[in-house]
């Protein structure tokens, strides 16, 4: 994971509670949604969060390749996420690895409890992820970028789907962990939220955290997808509002 | 309407339009769409570009790593160029290993860097038959309207211009230094349809094709490359035709791609 220089563990969080790029325990990564990204795709975003880019497109609802996929009540979500070559420090072999085809699957399961897919039986709802620049928490960005790219294509859901990790550095539960403390730290859960239910979608952990600790973990999370829901509603806003109807607040 | 169908009918038109020397989006024969070269788009990469031209965008990213030469160039680094045509840049796109298509662009890519020396390969020997650098060339391909051969090669040239050896890191220098490009290749590709050869087509221009062909040139007014693809074929004259296009077309987008060079 580490870049190949790397030898030292650098100091995750300074005596007064900041971390290494300055940001409290509690606080997002400046994150930068464009919808309608691409020209092909039926709907698309782009997301820089971070220094994370994210693509994300949306084809469908279309036939369904390969055929026996088909389902005759329902559509079906298929979603792949991929990392470019060139997208993290030491260059990653092309293709699908393990760790990419399990991403896609969470991330479709996640697509799967939200969109109405009855409205489109015999047909495929395809999710493509691409991971261009990669900070820690692609998935997250991943998701909710394709969250953009299904409302840009117009599907009908549920909600869009925030999401966001969440780690423990130094021994404290902190929002958005970006590289160095995702390699360093303690725990990474990341988790995606429908906002209307307030339930969780995906819900991933690795390392270890205190029952407390990921009550804690739980709650910021949570929070931080509130905030992220809103940036995901503007950017909505900011490429579909035509005037004062509808509101660009 | 299915898609055969309407791109039957669209294919008869562009046709029908081409025969009195006019275009779909309404540009002329000779007319390229607008190119815009990022450099630097991806911060993880040693050297990277994103070329838009028209609603086409390519990324390319290149990555330094020490590796071993080949034995039969044991004085010279390696150097690989990949592309993905991926499903999210079209609808034509599935997922899987390689197509050919891919694969023609990622070779054509390759072939004109390599021949226009656009790297001194001799240079990225670290100790000759042990260690070198290995250069890889990965080309995504983001939004495919059209013409992926030329943005590629672009993107390509555009981000090894403003590439740096990652000497440092790797513990093979006391610095990091910027790769040195010796000439700018550039490939300009046009297709038949009917008796007019169009510069830079578009997806429906490209599936409107009667022969494809692409013209890679570089500074020193050299053609270092030429690749003819689709069904179709064209004449001595219209490559000769071709050629003298592609070093106008080519003078001016290497001025793109040289820009902001380090």
């Amino acid at each position: 994971m580490g870049s190949v220089g790397a030898k030292e563990v650098p100091v995750l969080l300074s005596p007064e509670g900041l971390r290494i790029d300055g940001r409290r325990l509690d606080e997002l990564r400046p994150i930068h949604i464009q919808v309608g990204a691409l020209h092909n795709a039926d709907g698309s975003a782009f997301v820089e969060w971070g220094a994370n880019k994210v693509m994300a497109a949306v084809y469908g609802p279309r036939e369904v390749h390969p055929r026996h996929l088909q389902q005759n009540n329902k559509a079906v979500i298929q979603c792949k996420y991929n990392m470019a070559a060139f997208s993290v420090d030491e260059r990653k072999r092309p293709g699908l690895d393990r760790r990419s085809q399990e991403i896609s699957k969470v991330i479709g399961e996640a697509f799967e409890s939200v969109v109405f897919a009855e409205e489109y039986p015999r047909t495929s709802i395809d999710i493509y992820i691409e991971v261009l620049q990669a900070n820690a928490g692609t998935r997250c960005a991943g998701l909710v970028a394709a969250s953009m790219a299904l409302a840009d294509a117009g599907i009908p859901m549920v909600d869009l789907l925030p999401a966001v990790a969440v780690g423990k550095i130094a021994g404290k539960i902190a929002l958005d962990l970006k590289k160095e403390e995702d390699n360093f730290g303690e725990a990474d859960l990341p988790m995606a939220l429908v906002p209307q239910s307030g339930r969780l979608v995906l819900i991933q952990m690795e390392g270890h955290m205190t029952e407390d600790e990921l009550g804690q973990a739980l709650e910021l999370g949570v929070q931080g997808c509130r905030e992220i829901y809103e940036k995901m509603k503007q950017a909505l806003r900011d490429r579909y509002s035509t005037g004062p109807v509808g509101g660009s607040s | 309407m299915s898609d055969e169908v309407s791109a039957e009918i669209l294919t008869t038109h562009i046709l029908d339009l081409a025969a009195e020397g006019k275009r779909l989006d309404g540009r002329a024969p000779d007319e390229y769409r607008p190119v815009t070269i990022e450099p630097g788009f991806v911060a993880t990469a040693d050297g990277s570009a994103l070329v838009r031209i028209g609603t086409t965008a390519v990324v390319s990213g290149i990555k330094l790593e020490p590796g071993k030469p080949f034995p039969d160039t044991p004085n010279a680094g390696v150097l690989t160029t990949n592309a993905e045509l991926i499903p999210l840049s079209n609808a034509i796109f599935e997922p899987g290993p390689p197509q050919p298509g891919a694969i023609e662009v990622s070779r054509v890519v390759d072939r004109a860097i390599r021949a226009a020396e656009t790297i001194d390969l001799t240079r990225l020997c670290v100790t000759p038959g042990e260690k070198s650098w290995v250069c890889y060339v990965d080309i995504h391909v983001l939004d495919h309207s059209g013409n992926l051969l030329d943005a590629a090669s672009l993107a390509a040239v555009s981000a090894l211009a403003h590439s740096t050896v990652p000497a440092k890191r790797f513990e093979i220098a006391e610095a990091d230094y910027p790769l040195e490009v010796l000439h700018y290749p550039v490939e300009c590709t046009f297709v038949r349809l009917g008796d007019t050869i169009v510069v830079d087509p578009t997806f429906d221009e490209e599936r409107a094709a009667q022969g494809r062909i692409t013209v890679a040139t570089d500074e020193v007014r050299r053609v270092v490359a030429m690749q003819k693809g689709l069904v179709g074929a064209f004449s001595p004259d219209d490559v000769k035709e071709v050629v003298r296009r592609a070093f106008v077309h080519g003078d001016r987008l290497r001025a793109l791609a040289k820009g902001g060079a380090a």
